[in-house]
């Protein structure tokens, strides 16, 4: 056996953490990159703005606010405390909250490019052929948006695997319940377990690869078949 | 059934206010030069301009007034764009139900059959838009609108996107609709040719205004409007096919006013065509010449001679109960002492069917 269990709990973790919030990224992005794709209000920059600062942003910083807004004083983690429940900092539910905030410009990014390649003359025959709105978006929309849906489906995931500033200021490093794969292999790094941080690191790069190779290989593709 | 439209808007440089009644049946011609409003009056009327008010009526039902409006895919319309915009993620036989699938069982009277069948695009159906010439692309648009069986069929400009060769390829289908099909037809050109060959009615528009409406024909023929001045003025007869002259190969059609002798002997007997007779082909004699190597000439009654500046005016004949225009010199004009009244005859030099 290559990977000890807890290298192996930390890799389902990541893989968990990851699906998870590309599935809750793709939701909530969809209709936000439609606005703004779509929208003509005049303050539409703040918003955009707002979905743009992960990018730029340190993810300690991001995580330090994260981790006051979360916690049992926090905002979220108050309201959370005050519903019943318990505050999500350090918890597995909290790297979730995190990691959407974290890789959202990579999901919302290429859903509304997508969306405004497709302009507005295919909406419009849509409805001039008795599509009510929400059957344009399905039958017109997704179906031609598609490659941009996969671009983001895999930047999202690929981006939450690599996630390691904001894991660590709100998730901490607990085994098994917050610890994932960037920081495990931080840890073997500290503790110089330099065969066990190779394995893990390794196995990430092939994969990190291998996602965008398809994203890159499916939108050339793509660009080909529509004119 | 008619259609009854009003709209207003002001927005910067553009303005749209026209107030029109149609004819619910036939083909109706907005016509006007690029900018006039004419595309914006049809998306209004298919609901796609929802910030344009107005009250918009069509067979006595309300579409638009200044309480309600029905949007765009509640509007029984078939809209066929200038592009053809194919939806590129389905075949064409995808693209053609589309529309017809989303109409109710019992408001389907158009066939998807007769559709393909009307536009001749059944070898077709298995390909893909991007598979397809710019002709093709546009017949099977057009295909798609009728498929949804719309009380109302808006065509914008839909061959304005294509070269010569493409609009000659697509012309017989829209005039085959036209005989074929008894839906009322809202057709945006900016081409006289194509006014004068499918218009039955027709709406002339300039800078968001309606300067005129009423029978192609009859438009065609007045002499205030600056259609019966350019170069291009000319005259629309609807005539019927009254028989042939095999010897020499000719059509005898015959219209209120008389019978017209053209070339060729390839039309049925009792078809009804249209004639297009130039203005710059039709000459004013003040009596009947005989030894002339032209053989449609009338005896005609001058109505009216625009006011002119140049060389050449416009004179409005009347052969009988029909108008006739001819472009002269305004110098033949004073020395043949044209004036409203006086019986003359009209000399036409060509006059070719549509």
């Amino acid at each position: 056996m290559i990977l000890e269990q807890q290298d192996i709990t930390a890799l389902l973790m990541t893989l968990k953490l990851a699906s998870l919030t590309t599935v809750i990224l793709l939701l909530l992005g969809t209709p936000m990159a439609w606005w703004l794709a779509r929208s003509h209000w005049r303050y539409k920059f703040l918003l955009e703005a707002v979905v743009a600062l992960p990018l730029v942003l340190p993810p300690t910083v991001l995580g330090f606010y994260l981790l006051i807004a979360l916690g049992p004083h926090g905002f979220i983690g108050g309201m959370m405390k005050f519903m019943g429940g318990s505050p999500l900092a350090f918890t597995f539910a909290g790297l979730v909250v995190g990691s959407v905030v974290y890789s959202m410009p990579f999901v919302v990014q290429p859903l509304r490019g997508a969306f405004a390649a497709i302009g507005r003359r295919p909406l419009e025959v849509a409805a001039t052929l008795r599509a009510p709105p929400l059957d344009r978006f399905f039958s017109v929309v997704v179906p031609l948006a598609w490659p941009g849906f996969l671009t983001a489906a895999v930047l999202g995931f690929a981006h939450t695997l690599g996630e390691f500033g904001v894991v660590l200021m709100i998730g901490g490093n607990i085994p098994g319940r917050t610890q994932v794969l960037s920081i495990a292999i931080y840890d073997h790094v500290e503790a110089l377990e330099y065969a066990r941080a190779h394995y893990l690191s390794g196995g990430l790069l092939i994969l990190s690869f291998l996602l965008l190779m398809l994203v890159y290989a499916l939108n050339r593709r793509f660009m080909v078949v529509q004119p | 059934m008619s259609i009854a439209a009003r709209f207003k808007i002001c927005r910067g440089t553009f303005s749209l206010d026209v107030d029109m009644e149609i004819p619910g049946r036939g083909v109706t011609a907005v016509f006007g030069p690029s900018g006039c409003g004419k595309t914006t009056l049809l998306r209004a009327i298919a609901g796609l301009e929802p910030g344009i008010r107005g009250t918009l009526t069509v067979g006595g039902k309300t579409w638009q007034d200044s309480k309600s409006f029905l949007l765009p895919h509640k509007r029984p319309v078939g809209y066929v764009f200038q592009e053809p915009s194919l939806f590129g993620h389905l075949t064409v036989k995808q693209n053609i139900e589309y529309g017809r699938r989303r109409v109710p069982r019992t408001e389907r009277r158009i066939s998807v059959d007769r559709a393909v069948s009307l536009l001749g695009i059944g070898h077709l159906l298995g390909r893909r838009p991007h598979q397809l010439s710019g002709g093709e692309q546009q017949r099977v648009a057009i295909a798609r609108a009728l498929a949804v069986s719309p009380a109302l069929l808006l065509l914008d400009e839909p061959l304005a996107a294509l070269d010569m060769d493409k609009k000659k390829e697509i012309m017989p289908y829209l005039e085959s609709l036209h005989r074929q099909l008894a839906m009322p037809v809202l057709y945006v050109s900016h081409s006289r040719d194509e006014v004068a060959r499918l218009g039955d009615h027709m709406v002339l528009m300039d800078a968001g205004k309606i300067l005129a409406a009423g029978p192609v024909r009859e438009i065609f023929s007045r002499i205030d409007l600056a259609l019966a001045h350019g170069p291009d003025a000319e005259t629309i007869i609807e005539a019927t096919v009254g028989g042939h002259d095999p010897e020499f190969a000719l059509t005898y059609l015959d219209c209120p006013a008389g019978r017209f002798t053209v070339a060729g002997n390839k039309m049925p007997t009792g078809n009804t065509v249209r004639i297009q007779i130039a203005a710059n082909d039709v000459s004013i004699l003040l009596s009947r010449q005989s030894g002339t190597s032209i053989l449609n000439i009338f005896p005609a009654r001058v109505d009216r001679i625009a006011p002119a500046t140049k060389a050449l005016t416009t004179v409005r004949l009347m052969v009988g109960e029909m108008p006739l225009l001819a472009r002269i010199t305004r110098k033949s004009a004073v020395d043949l002492g044209l004036e409203p009244g006086k019986q003359v005859y009209a000399q036409i030099k060509a006059a070719g069917t549509l």
